[in-house]
């Protein structure tokens, strides 16, 4: 005898406090503080805060262990949390020009102004496991530069003085900026909204679109003009102060891909460039971004659009994680009414199409049951 | 650490409320239209009912008397989270009775209960764009809309009829609306759209992913798209509800056991609970009391 479902609501508190168990883990293991995601797992809290689009470390490291560390669950809530709060008005924007530098290096030129700073990265690290991290050993504290530093001006100005490389893209002196969090998104778009969306997409996705660049679908003959990392100041205009107001610093990872272009219709040979601008320290993302950014202005710069990067509507509209694992997982939902629906077409196709095959039969079994 | 994130009632923040209020508003002066609006994230993924659950939230006050359905059920688990999420959020009493409700979140049904004047159905919606699967390109479909192209569906119907001897779309069938755009009913099964048909109340539609919103206000004609030689058709049902003995309504097939056996139960629990109560009984209705319905006030 069948007895209705019910009790939806019992099993989704009862699957959630198991959860809460598994979150926690072994009690005699001692809970993570966030001080400790924030220091440690820097670079977990950083993906989160950029594809997050929510710059604080606090909630970010909150989200990493309420998420059990799945970094698209923790973008997730981060992103839940941010839509709500009320928007005060928009900085200025962020001169990187003036950045404190932590690292910074060019695959252009062999020394520049301010040189190559390695800063803290991987690169060049052996990925050899270390069990002296395992047996948590101490670390001894890093040099510290000892000079003031100098001024680091920008690749890309030192190119735009030859006039071999695009200048900045001016934007109309009456062009507000877009924000994609307060408009929803139209095609095409423009470069400022673009670069908006590639900022806060999954870093996987323009990850693997720009390496198929590399690979030959839509190659853009790309070099890393500069890849810098620090802090810049955050100013605010408030119409009664006759300054602008400082709000505190942000870092963040500028990357500038410097890429040759042979010229076309539109544009006289020159280099043309990519950008990538993410919160935190992500070269990866940057670069990722950088590299998709060039690829979608092929149409600005009169290139056959032949590939998947370089189509605006296919990667902006994909490169959201957190709306594509909402879509994808939503499969997961009952979908019994419309699965009823497609039974019963399927049995009565099915029906037709044996009628076709066996005239007789059906008609035998007609008769019999007559 | 307990002040560290708080929220506003129903959730989202009241300048969000009032965007999303003009899109709605906009929607109903333009009946079937999608209205892009600035959708937001919400606390539950995008595909669970972000943009049905906004709309909720924009609409909903402390006076309001909420139902939520999934598949017509008021117990289905994402019913039931959604249901929990606005009595935790904005603290409104909540139903599973059809007619006591004054907003109705919807997923995949329509109520076999009739709705009256003063009522809101919130529909979720997936894919809003009725054109999609014929055209993927937003910037296309937008201008078939525009120019009022619909020869492609009519194509893409009339192919159905050639190839299968019949319409092969079983839900999410395209209907015209107040005889200008083609409009997505959501995925509700073919069955229930002659109930969208001149409805007394109002229906909203929520995309939250897609960030389109779009209405059908009371009284408005909700044609299904058919030919005059291939009319338009709902789903029909051999045998009446097994536990309620009801007729011409949505059944849900469960299956019994692993030797073929199944029953078919109407889809809209309410409706069922209610029949029940009112002494109808399939042939398989089970000897119980049926609990009275269920009405939650707010605390």
């Amino acid at each position: 005898m069948y007895v209705a479902v019910k009790g939806g609501e019992a099993a989704i508190r009862n699957a959630h406090s198991l959860l809460a168990d598994r979150r926690r883990g072994d009690r005699s293991v001692p809970a993570l503080r966030l001080d400790q995601i924030v220091e440690q797992l820097a670079l977990g809290v950083d993906r989160v805060m950029s594809e997050g689009s929510l710059y604080d470390l606090e909630l970010a490291a909150l989200a990493i262990v309420q998420a059990r560390g799945d970094m698209i669950e923790a973008i997730f809530l981060v992103r839940a949390y941010r839509t709500t709060l009320p928007r005060f008005g928009y900085s200025n924007p962020i001169d990187t020009g003036a950045m404190l530098v932590e690292r910074r290096v060019s695959a252009t030129y062999k020394d520049l102004p301010g040189g190559q700073l390695l800063g803290p990265t991987f690169d060049y690290t052996h990925r050899l496991l270390d069990p002296e991290l395992a047996a948590g050993a101490n670390v001894a504290a890093p040099l510290r530069r000892e000079t003031e530093a100098q001024a680091m001006p920008r690749v890309s100005a030192i190119l735009a003085r030859e006039g071999l490389i695009e200048p900045d893209g001016e934007m109309p002196q009456d062009h507000v900026p877009g924000d994609i969090t307060r408009e929803p998104l139209e095609f095409p778009m423009a470069r400022d909204i673009r670069l908006q969306a590639l900022s806060r997409g999954d870093e996987g996705f323009l990850l693997a679109l720009g390496y198929s660049t590399q690979r030959g679908y839509a190659r853009n003959h790309p070099f890393v003009g500069e890849i810098r990392i620090g802090e810049v100041e955050l100013e605010l205009d408030v119409p009664e102060l006759p300054f602008a107001a400082p709000l505190g610093t942000v870092r963040v990872t500028e990357c500038q891909m410097v890429n040759q272009f042979k010229g076309s219709a539109k544009a006289p040979p020159q280099f043309t460039r990519g950008y990538g601008l993410v919160f935190g320290q992500s070269e990866r993302k940057a670069m990722a971004m950088a590299l998709c950014d060039r690829a979608l202005r092929a149409s600005e710069l009169g290139e056959d659009i032949i590939a998947a990067a370089q189509d605006e509507e296919f990667v902006i509209s994909h490169s959201d994680n957190v709306q594509a694992t909402g879509f994808v997982e939503h499969l997961k939902l009952p979908h019994y009414v419309d699965f009823q629906a497609e039974l019963d077409l399927v049995r009565r196709m099915r029906a037709e199409y044996e009628a076709r095959k066996n005239p007789a039969k059906v008609d035998e079994k007609r008769e019999a049951a007559e | 650490m307990t002040d560290i994130a708080t929220y506003n009632f129903a959730y989202l923040d009241e300048q969000t409320k009032r965007m999303i209020r003009r899109a709605i508003l906009k929607g109903i002066a333009i009946p079937g239209y999608q209205v892009p609006f600035a959708s937001r994230e919400m606390p539950m993924p995008y595909g669970w009912g972000t943009g049905g659950v906004q709309v909720t939230a924009s609409i909903i006050g402390p006076d309001d008397v909420l139902k939520v359905i999934d598949q017509g059920a008021d117990d289905t688990t994402n019913a039931v989270s959604i249901r929990a999420f606005f009595k935790k959020v904005a603290n409104v009493a909540v139903t599973t009775d059809t007619a006591g409700a004054t907003i109705i979140q919807t997923r995949h049904r329509i109520p076999e209960h009739p709705l009256t004047a003063g009522q809101v159905l919130v529909y979720q919606v997936p894919i809003p764009e009725p054109l999609r699967f014929l055209e993927p390109r937003e910037t296309e479909t937008r201008k078939m809309h525009a120019l009022e192209e619909y020869g492609l569906m009519h194509v893409k119907l009339y192919e159905d009829i050639a190839k299968h001897g019949r319409i092969a779309t079983t839900y999410a069938y395209p209907v015209k609306v107040e005889g200008r755009y083609v409009m997505d009913p959501s995925p509700t099964p073919k069955f229930d759209n002659p109930k969208m048909h001149r409805s007394p109340a109002l229906q909203l539609f929520g995309a939250g992913r897609e960030k389109r919103i779009y209405a059908v206000p009371p009284f408005t004609d909700v044609v299904s798209l058919d030919f005059e030689d291939h009319p338009f058709e709902v789903q029909t049902f051999d045998q009446p509800c097994a536990l309620c003995a009801a007729e011409n309504v949505y059944l849900d097939e469960v299956i019994l056991d692993d030797h073929g056996g199944h029953m078919f139960v109407c889809s809209d629990t309410d409706h069922c609970e209610k029949r029940r109560q009112e002494g109808h009984r399939g042939h398989l209705a089970p000897e119980i009391h049926l609990a009275s319905e269920k009405v939650e006030p707010a605390q």
